[in-house]
């Protein structure tokens, strides 16, 4: 490369930067001297917290069935609540597509988010969507209990049964994992900040042995490392239907009654604001609360589908007979008192 | 007539901090006294700068040993291990971490993210520790022994400026990171900046934290201009003759042999080896060879604009910071290492709120992603070309003003060939570690672009790692290129 072309490489990005950013103070309401609406894409935006691996087929289905135009934005769910919050009036976005309700509580709480309309939210039951309708849980994930039946004959039906000491270091947890996290928050709403820093410092001194995630917690009990372990419901589901009955010998406890660790949580859209296609927008949310998208989530990803009239996946125990803590999901955006929590029992 | 553009990438990379200012701001004083109060804060302040002391050391003791045996002894195999020394720089922290626990569960903590930061981030050290080393005048050495002073009086003086500029981008980098040491699972500062955002929703305590951490920064990089002083590192007149190489005795070449090696394993050979057993363990994963075509394309173009707008904001700024001293020189220069020093979360959030804001027509757009790329490695490129020219004896340029020529032509037709292959080698730097960036590529990428490093996230983040194997593996043996590049340069004779 000359030098003359070198320089003249410095000098186009810098003009092409210097009209582009203009000037200005930073505190100022947004202006601009263009006409936004000509870069705007004709195309619905989806900003998924979702993993495309998980969603992505769901994505393609919502296309052909719709007509819509859909471009899909993966990221993490807190990383794009954070862009959206950041973005405001402007933001890109018309759907959000959270992984957890901790997300959508947050941007309920910051005004950015439409009221849903009535009909849609009455599809799924009062305690898997936002209060105020600005968000609707689309799948449900439960929170149990993985034991081995060959070393315990008596599945445990608490959280709180774990902390006995018949088993001393044989409990498997992931303190790190957001799920777990989440339960945990539930478990400090629904008991009190004493009685889970309690449980926590009580399941370290059984011995509990940490994991990276659900699935090492779950192969570890199959391959009896350990004789139970903290989990989401559809991992196990999900092995046996790749591996067969057989080839998983751990069974499901489902925790009882009100039970911090019986906690459903869900995965949930909402629509902006500030979109500029509001009707496509709740066309593709009525859509994931369709008979199509509920069976993917009950097939695919062994969720629990959330509006009533589609059979979950078989083998699966209805919804409905968890009768996990009574809480607002919305309030699960508490994580970082949570996170303060095991950072003092020093779990994190 | 340089100080415009320098001044405008000055500009550029200080955009973060107005961002953060403003950000925290908006919590009030009650808000970012809090924060501060913390005593959380305080501790992982400490851990932070404790182990960016413990990796910045132990990169300038591998950095400068390896640097001196390829260039200056008799070593055998010395290119070969010149190059391995380089190679480091094609594995992103996040899978060098990975690959180690996978192998060593039970590696974690302080020690772990030692170990893990140091083998990917001394190449910074050593690269321009060799190119002072081979640039070194012998005659200067033959001075200090007429003298009676040692040998090494000289050559750890001359190093010093090369050294410590390297120390500075891998302190700052390890400040900043944030993939490596939480898969080590050992919370630093920037664990508490993402844990604000991820956990806690909350902008205003992440913006004081950020701020916090440029003010530490700030001081590092005040300190490390202090200690290079007024002094000349121009070599003059004539060339320097070929340099000495020193015959190592047969005990000391058997250790020089051992630690080469041992550092190539650990830092080259783990990580690729490891990355080979991924691959084949997850052959059955079905590979989706258009994914991967239009990721690699994605990554190279993204990267190697990157690289060249960092490049073309960092050549006003590295002339005016080796040819000028003053407060203006050191301001400009100083201001292109806030991107390096703030997670990458950080500057891209910042960008999101001026992007939005006054380049709403480009926001996730490509060249914002490009922008990005070039904040955040601004420094680097910097360093190469202030080295580069530096190394240019500016009486040359005084001929050529001498000879009537305006400082404009003086600087096309005299300094910049000169440090061109200099700065075409920090150019190399940027492009390599871009195509490694994770954070603001995942905030600022055009909505439905996928690069490697996102493919990467995808696949391991729905527990799919032999899908993400064949993304791991081209993504380094695209930057090994680069860095195979860099490592050759190294061990020239002529470097």
């Amino acid at each position: 490369m000359s030098v003359r072309r070198l320089i003249a490489a410095a000098i186009i990005p810098l003009a092409l930067l210097a009209t582009a950013c203009g000037g200005g103070e930073p505190a100022a309401a947004p202006t601009s001297s263009e006409d936004p609406e000509k870069f705007e894409d004709a195309s619905l935006v989806i900003y998924s917290g979702r993993n495309e691996n998980l969603v992505g087929p769901l994505i393609d289905k919502l296309k052909t069935a719709t007509g819509l135009d859909v471009q899909v934005r993966y990221g993490d769910s807190a990383e794009l609540a954070a862009q959206i919050l950041e973005e405001g009036e402007r933001t890109r976005a018309d759907l959000f597509f959270s992984q957890d309700a901790g997300a959508l509580g947050a941007l309920s709480k910051a005004g950015v988010l439409a009221p849903l309309p009535q009909p849609l939210l009455d599809r799924v039951p009062e305690k898997y969507r936002s209060a105020d309708g600005t968000w609707i849980g689309v799948s449900g994930r439960a929170r149990v209990i993985v034991y081995d039946p060959r070393t315990v004959q008596d599945p445990p039906k608490s959280v709180f049964d774990l902390t006995d000491p018949k088993y001393k270091d044989k409990v498997g947890w992931a303190p790190t994992n957001a799920s777990f996290q989440s339960f945990v928050t539930a478990l400090r709403l629904v008991s009190g900040e004493d009685k889970a820093r309690k449980w926590l410092e009580d399941m370290k001194a059984n011995g509990t042995q940490t994991f990276s995630n659900n699935g090492n917690i779950l192969n570890a009990v199959d391959e009896g490392k350990v004789s139970a372990g903290l989990i989401n419901h559809y991992y196990w589901y999900e092995k046996v239907a790749e591996k067969g009955e057989a080839g998983v010998p751990s069974k499901l406890s489902f925790p009882a009654e009100g039970d911090p660790g019986a906690l459903v949580n869900v995965a949930g859209v909402s629509v902006l604001k500030a979109s500029k296609h509001g009707a496509a927008a709740q066309k593709a949310a009525e859509f994931m609360l369709g008979t199509e998208a509920q069976k993917y989530f009950a097939d695919e990803t062994k969720e629990y589908p959330l509006v009533e009239g589609v059979a979950t996946a078989p083998g699966l125990p209805a919804l409905d007979s968890i009768k996990g803590p009574d809480l607002d999901l919305s309030k699960l955006d508490s994580l970082e008192q949570t996170l303060t929590l095991l950072k003092e029992v020093g779990l994190v | 007539m340089l100080l415009v553009p320098a001044v405008f990438a000055a500009l550029v990379s200080l955009l973060p901090i107005v961002y953060l200012v403003v950000r925290a701001a908006e919590g009030g004083l009650g808000v970012v006294a809090e924060t501060l109060w913390r005593a959380r804060t305080l501790e992982l302040a400490v851990r932070s700068l404790g182990l960016a002391a413990v990796v910045t050391l132990l990169c300038v003791v591998i950095g400068v040993s390896l640097a001196w045996l390829v260039v200056r002894t008799d070593l055998p195999g010395r290119r070969v291990f010149g190059v391995l020394a380089a190679l480091p720089l094609a594995v992103p922290s996040y899978v060098a971490a990975y690959t180690w626990v996978a192998a060593l569960p039970d590696l974690s903590g302080f020690w772990g993210s030692v170990m893990v930061l140091t083998l990917v981030s001394y190449p910074y050290v050593y690269l321009p520790a060799a190119a002072a080393l081979a640039r070194l005048d012998p005659a200067m050495e033959e001075v200090a022994l007429s003298l009676g002073r040692g040998r090494m009086s000289v050559v750890l003086r001359q190093l010093r400026p090369s050294v410590a500029a390297g120390g500075l981008l891998v302190a700052m980098y390890v400040l900043a990171e944030f993939g490596a040491v939480a898969i080590m699972r050992f919370d630093v500062f920037t664990t508490q900046i993402y844990t604000s955002y991820r956990a806690g929703f909350d902008r205003t305590p992440a913006a004081v934290l950020g701020l916090l951490l440029v003010v530490v920064t700030s001081a590092i990089v005040v300190a490390e201009a202090r200690s290079r002083g007024r002094a000349s590192y121009a070599t003059r007149g004539a060339p320097a003759r070929r340099r000495r190489v020193v015959a190592l005795r047969p005990a000391a070449r058997v250790a020089g042999l051992a630690w080469s090696t041992s550092v190539a394993v650990a830092a080259v050979g783990f990580p690729f080896a490891a990355i080979c057993y991924w691959l084949l363990d997850g052959a059955s994963a079905e590979l989706r060879p258009a994914e991967l075509f239009s990721a690699f394309g994605a990554t190279l173009s993204m990267s190697a604009a990157g690289a060249l707008v960092s490049t073309a904001l960092a050549v006003p700024v590295g002339v005016i910071a080796a040819r000028h001293r003053g407060r203006t020189a050191s301001f400009l220069e100083q201001s292109t290492y806030v991107g390096h020093a703030l997670p990458g979360i950080v500057i891209a959030l910042s960008l999101v709120f001026f992007g939005v804001r006054y380049a709403y027509p480009l926001y996730q757009r490509w060249p914002m992603l490009v922008l990005a790329y070039a904040v955040l490695f601004l420094p680097a490129a910097v360093g190469a070309v202030r080295a580069s020219v530096l190394q240019a004896p500016p009486v040359v340029e005084e001929v050529a003003r001498s000879l009537g020529r305006g400082p404009l032509a003086v600087m096309r037709e005299v300094t910049l060939p000169l440090a061109l292959p200099g700065v075409l080698a920090g150019g190399a730097l940027v492009f390599l570690t871009a195509m490694k960036e994770l954070p603001a590529t995942l905030l600022l990428r055009p909505t439905g672009m996928e690069t490697l490093a996102t493919r990467l996230w995808t696949e391991t983040g729905s527990g799919a790692y032999g899908a993400a194997a064949p993304y791991a593996a081209l993504l380094m043996l695209v930057a090994a290129v680069p860095g195979f590049v860099l490592g050759h340069r190294s061990t020239r004779e002529d470097a």
